[in-house]
């Protein structure tokens, strides 16, 4: 079952592009649409089977390279489940949006097909390498993204950019998976088995090692403050689509890593080092959301906002590793909204970046200061992205206050400290995203030079559909969260179980 | 019963979000079905402040979120609902049918709805929840005419304050859950343990104060006033600054268990309310100076809190939220049929309408304090619990009494006067003097609803309705006022009243509007800007540059260094390896020449080196031997 959802993306990319020339660009968009919606169903029933005390579930090991200790094992959790559910809605909504590509749409089309099948795989990977090749794949697929369908000549620069700095990343966390291979005995690389071994248990210098090396590589995808500088310039000059799965997928793949990966696998390194990551988090914060006040260009705004949002994460993590002071209660919390933010700015950067896409395709620029009173021409497109935004500083009733309250709530105890620090993160973010929603929306209307009224008009229909139904999303884990926490709860208490062994 | 419950804050919640969505498409229809909202919501709050039920479902894990009607719940959801209906009920010919009706009641709703959820939760989770969609909403509000740059700037400044505030919400969640309050319920948080409770305070009274608009964050509320005037009458009365006071009454065993809390917000609440004072008396704006007695007659109420006055403050609380709602929808109705809110253009305003001029009447001389009108009771209640605490706070509560005379009587007096000749303001601002745009009837009857709360609701103050009060809030044994403390008040009110009746025509127009400092608010906004706003954004821009330059060139740095050093390696590779396999093939191909050139084919030239080799060699065997 958790095959067919992962390569059924795939199968459609390959049967697109045996496909005869003379099938319409349309019709490609359509076939797309329509295999994200069959995989978004087929992950819909996943989750009405899913146990929620169940533990690792839809298991399937199939040999692949016995004698290197590899091999194609899949399954998924309640960290997982809701990451692999959120891939499939923001691939929905991104061919949604695609309905409006018109150059090159074929190869388009196969580019994120197969980016779609190269992260549902990373998020049910059981097995390290199977896990490394999906996240090598996806900086492959995503370099083309941007090259091809980019913003001009910046775009290449910018995706070479991309490419190098990740595959840096990626190349110390496959040196990480093999210490930990070399370190079990007999050597694997499976997931499941190292979580039970814990073989560098004890290990002191070597385990900090591996640690260094893995969390260096999570932290370059992740993004975290000072390796984070590929974001902007990806972010920029990408498509819409694109950065709409960069920001709400990729990114996730680095702070996954953290909790399937460094966290379970080296918990008695990860609590000795756990203030390194609570340093690097709260710094991440801050430090991206200072830099994104300072932004004149709004879609550079939102990529490093993500910066901020992603510090989260990590500062959550960090805490749940530091057992002084803290309880059971406040860990999981902590985990557990760490979870629920990944899922959550998915959601929402990724309906964030398209209405960005819609944002150049009227005006022909990010710059902010190009527009004023845009509420007066297109009201409904100011107010979704009202509701992006408003979702995005943190306001309950929307997602990303459920993940960051239990952030809060949950590291405050054993790190008082960096979270009232990492606080201000939120009213930082408050205040760039009404200061854009004012410089872009609200005053009196003008537009940028060249423009004529007439040609900008309100969100189209495919539009909407593409992010609308991402802020409901949002907003329905807002307001009724258990149907996520349910499934993320136990998870993330077994999680914090684990470091804590 | 919880039934009912569920329905008060779903029924505000569910219509505002339909209408705030449906735009100007039922513009007709939206004030009927908002005011009919409002009433059935009204009739929700009675039903339940009389069944007390109690709802709770799960949130997060250990943390539930709870709605529950006690007695001070029972209070303020019937007052929050009253207020809203009334204010809903004016707005319908305030608003237009050229206005964005849909927008404008479908966020009033949300707002009332959020206020309605806050004074009912029972965990600090889904009360910070409500609190915060208040703040969003208000927003929202405050900046309904977006297209005019200033109003929209006052939103932002009104949204960041309070959220800058409501960090302490986040901080005391965190700090309960640290104390072992892992279910982080209101009335358990005095039990945090350990310094983890004085954490819980500081912010829980940050949040409250910044909340309630006192000092030092007062300022928001007056940029809050680029509002519709509805907005301003339902914000400045049962909602949102309500808020700050609400949740300091409801925590007050917090405030007593760490003993700094109380004398603090005691202490603010006084000055506040004196400062605060001052400021509305030096406005020469109409609403201005009633937001400006708004942050001033919250100070009473949080002075309550912290003296652990809890029914007294919410007497105050109550009888404010009538009195200030009234006094708005006033100034609101003027500032339509006249078009100007400033002082001295609003000259014989009330008598060009006079059904709204006797409702303001009553409203600026309840405001001032004076005998037997309501807010007199409530603020003798506040000053005796006041004067239980200390005589120090007595002292400048009285004092604050005796200003709120002050600019109650000054505003009461322009707009009382007969009206001038000659307009003093040009036709830019409008004037008192030009033709007056006919009221609604649907206008003045909420209007006179509250003016007749505002005057009656001191009776909560008389011993019989205050027995019961302290009954119902389970505040029995809170001190009363000594008849003694009533005549002073009440003479206070009176000679203060007296006096400025008597001054003000005798003052020079530019006299009456007194220091700049307290016209501009104490130059609050001007202070946060300069330390906080300014650094914070020169900051920002220093670290984007930093980030471009130095992290990011660090990068390209070491991008630039492979390169240079793949570079140096392809040089090596170039001169010297490839140079040394060059020579070493080089010196091959000299050898192999040097040895061509003895084979040059001549017979007798081999034989010479014949001869010259067995010499060579025979040397050697002679040699050697």
């Amino acid at each position: 079952m958790l095959t067919v959802v992962t390569f059924l993306p795939l199968l459609a990319c390959a049967v697109l592009a045996l496909a005869p020339r003379a099938v319409p660009d349309r019709a490609c968009v359509w076939a797309w649409i329509g295999t994200a919606a069959a995989d978004l169903a087929l992950v819909v029933a996943l989750w009405a089977g899913f146990d929620t005390r169940g533990g690792m579930q839809y298991e399937q090991r199939v040999r692949w390279m016995p004698s290197a200790g590899v091999g194609y094992h899949v399954g998924v959790d309640g960290l997982s489940l809701p990451l692999v559910a959120m891939v499939c809605v923001l691939f929905l909504a991104t061919a949604v949006y695609a309905l409006r590509e018109t150059r090159r749409v074929r190869t388009f089309v196969c580019l994120f097909l197969f980016l779609q099948t190269v992260s549902i795989g990373l998020f049910v990977a059981l097995d390290l390498i199977l896990f490394f090749v999906f996240f090598d794949l996806s900086i492959v697929g995503m370099y083309f993204v941007i090259t091809g369908w980019g913003h001009g000549e910046r775009a290449r620069a910018a995706a070479l950019k991309f490419f190098l700095y990740t595959f840096t990343g990626s190349l110390a966390l496959l040196l990480g998976f093999i210490g930990l291979y070399l370190a079990a005995d007999p050597h694997t690389f499976d997931l499941v088995e190292l979580t039970r071994r814990n073989p560098l248990a004890g290990q002191g210098l070597y385990a900090g090692l591996v640690l260094l090396a893995i969390g260096a590589g999570l932290a370059v995808k992740t993004p975290t403050v000072p390796v984070h500088t590929w974001l902007p310039p990806a972010h920029t000059d990408a498509p819409a689509a694109g950065s709409a799965i960069l920001a709400g997928v990729l990114l996730k793949m680095g702070t996954y890593g953290f909790v399937r990966i460094a966290m379970p696998l080296l918990p008695g390194s990860w609590r000795h080092y756990a203030l390194v990551f609570v340093v690097v988090g709260v710094v991440s914060v801050v430090y991206g959301a200072l830099v994104a006040l300072a932004q004149t260009d709004f879609k550079r705004m939102v990529a490093y906002t993500s910066v901020n949002h992603m510090g989260y994460v990590v500062l959550a993590v960090g805490a749940a590793g530091t057992l002084a002071g803290s309880d059971v209660q406040a860990r999981s919390l902590a985990v557990t909204g760490a979870v629920v933010q990944m899922v959550s700015h998915g959601l929402l950067t990724g309906a964030l970046f398209l209405l960005t896409g819609v944002l150049y395709d009227r005006g022909r620029t990010y710059r902010m200061d190009a527009y004023s009173g845009l509420a007066a021409h297109t009201p409904r497109f100011a107010a979704a992205t009202g509701v992006a935004a408003f979702a995005g500083l943190g306001l309950p009733g929307f997602s990303g206050f459920i993940a960051e309250f239990q952030i809060f709530t949950g590291s405050l105890a054993s790190q008082a400290t960096a979270t009232a620090v990492a606080l201000l993160g939120i009213l930082i973010t408050a205040a760039l995203f009404l200061r854009a929603l004012r410089t872009l929306f609200l005053g009196p209307p003008r537009l940028p030079a060249g423009i004529p009224a007439a040609g900008v008009v309100d969100l189209r229909p495919s539009e909407a559909v593409a992010t609308v139904p991402l802020l409901a999303l949002a907003l329905l884990i807002g307001v009724v969260p258990r149907f996520l926490l349910d499934v993320v709860e136990p998870a993330g208490r077994a999680v914090t179980e684990l470091v804590a062994r | 019963m919880s039934a009912l419950l569920w329905a008060l804050i779903a029924l505000p919640l569910g219509a505002g979000t339909v209408l705030a969505l449906s735009g100007r498409r039922w513009n007709g229809y939206v004030p009927v079905a908002a005011l009919a909202t409002a009433l059935a919501a009204l009739g929700l709050a009675v039903a339940v402040a009389f069944a007390r039920p109690q709802v709770s479902a799960p949130l997060f894990a250990g943390v539930r979120a709870g709605l529950r009607v006690d007695g001070l719940s029972a209070v303020m959801v019937v007052t929050v609902a009253a207020v809203t209906a009334a204010v809903l009920a004016f707005s319908a010919g305030e608003m237009g049918p050229g206005e964005d009706r849909g927008r404008f009641f479908g966020v009033m709703l949300l707002f009332a709805g959020a206020m309605l959820v806050t004074v009912t939760a029972t965990t600090l989770a889904l009360l910070l929840m409500a609190w915060e969609l208040m703040g969003a909403t208000s927003w929202a509000l405050i900046g309904y005419w977006w297209r005019q740059p200033r109003r929209a700037q006052a939103a932002d400044t009104a949204f960041l304050t309070t959220r800058t505030a409501d960090l302490g919400l986040y901080l005391a969640a965190g700090a309960a859950m640290a104390g072992g309050v892992g279910s982080l319920r209101l009335d358990a948080l005095s039990f945090a343990g350990g310094g983890w409770l004085h954490l819980v305070s500081a912010g829980v009274v940050v949040a409250a104060l910044g909340k309630s608009a006192q000092l030092p964050f007062s300022f928001w509320l007056s940029r809050a006033m680029e509002g519709p005037s509805p907005v301003s009458a339902l914000l400045h009365s049962a909602a949102m600054v309500a808020a700050g006071a609400y949740l300091l009454l409801r925590l007050h065993p917090l405030l007593t268990a760490t003993g700094w809390a109380g004398p603090l917000v005691a202490w603010t609440g006084a000055v506040s309310a004196l400062a605060l004072g001052v400021v509305a008396a030096a406005q020469r704006d109409l609403k201005q100076l009633l937001a400006a007695s708004t942050c001033a007659q919250l100070g009473f109420m949080v002075l309550a809190a912290g003296s652990r006055g809890v029914a007294a403050g919410t007497v105050q609380l109550v009888a404010h939220a009538a009195v200030k709602a009234g006094l708005f929808l006033a100034a609101g109705a003027w500032l339509t049929a006249l078009g100007t809110q400033q002082l001295p253009a609003l000259k014989g305003a009330a008598r060009r309408l006079p059904p709204v001029g006797a409702a303001f009447t009553v409203g600026a001389l309840t405001l001032a304090g004076l005998a037997p009108l309501s807010l007199w009771a409530a603020k003798d209640e506040v000053l005796a619990a006041a004067l239980a605490e200390s005589p120090g706070l007595y002292a400048v509560g009285l004092a604050a009494g005796a200003v709120s005379a002050v600019y109650s009587v000054k505003a009461l007096w322009y707009v009382t006067r007969p009206q001038p000749v000659h307009p003093a303001v040009g036709p830019a601002t409008g004037s008192a003097a030009g033709p007056a745009a006919p009221l609604d009837r649907s206008a003045v009857l909420p209007l006179w609803v509250l003016a007749a709360a505002a005057a009656v609701l001191g009776v909560l103050a008389l011993p019989g309705p205050a027995h019961w009060l302290r009954a119902l809030l389970g505040a029995r044994g809170e001190p009363s006022p000594h008849p003694w403390e009533a005549g002073v008040s009440a003479a206070v009110a009176l000679i203060v009243t007296g006096v400025m009746w008597w001054l003000l025509p005798r003052l020079p127009d530019s006299a009456r509007a007194a220091a700049p400092w307290a016209a501009g608010w104490l130059h609050l906004e001007r202070a946060a800007h300069a330390l906080l706003v300014r650094p914070v954004m020169a900051l920002a821009r220093a670290l984007a540059v930093f980030d471009d330059r130095v992290v990011d060139g660090a990068a390209r740095q070491l991008a630039r260094g492979g390169l240079a050093l793949a570079g140096l390696a392809g040089r090596a590779d170039d001169r010297g390896l490839d140079a040394a396999v060059g020579a070493v093939a080089a010196g091959a191909r000299r050898l192999g020449s040097l040895a061509r050139r003895p084979q040059t084919g001549v017979l007798h030239q081999y034989y010479a080196q014949a001869v010259v080799g067995f010499a060579v060699l025979t040397l050697i065997v002679l040699l050697v031997r």
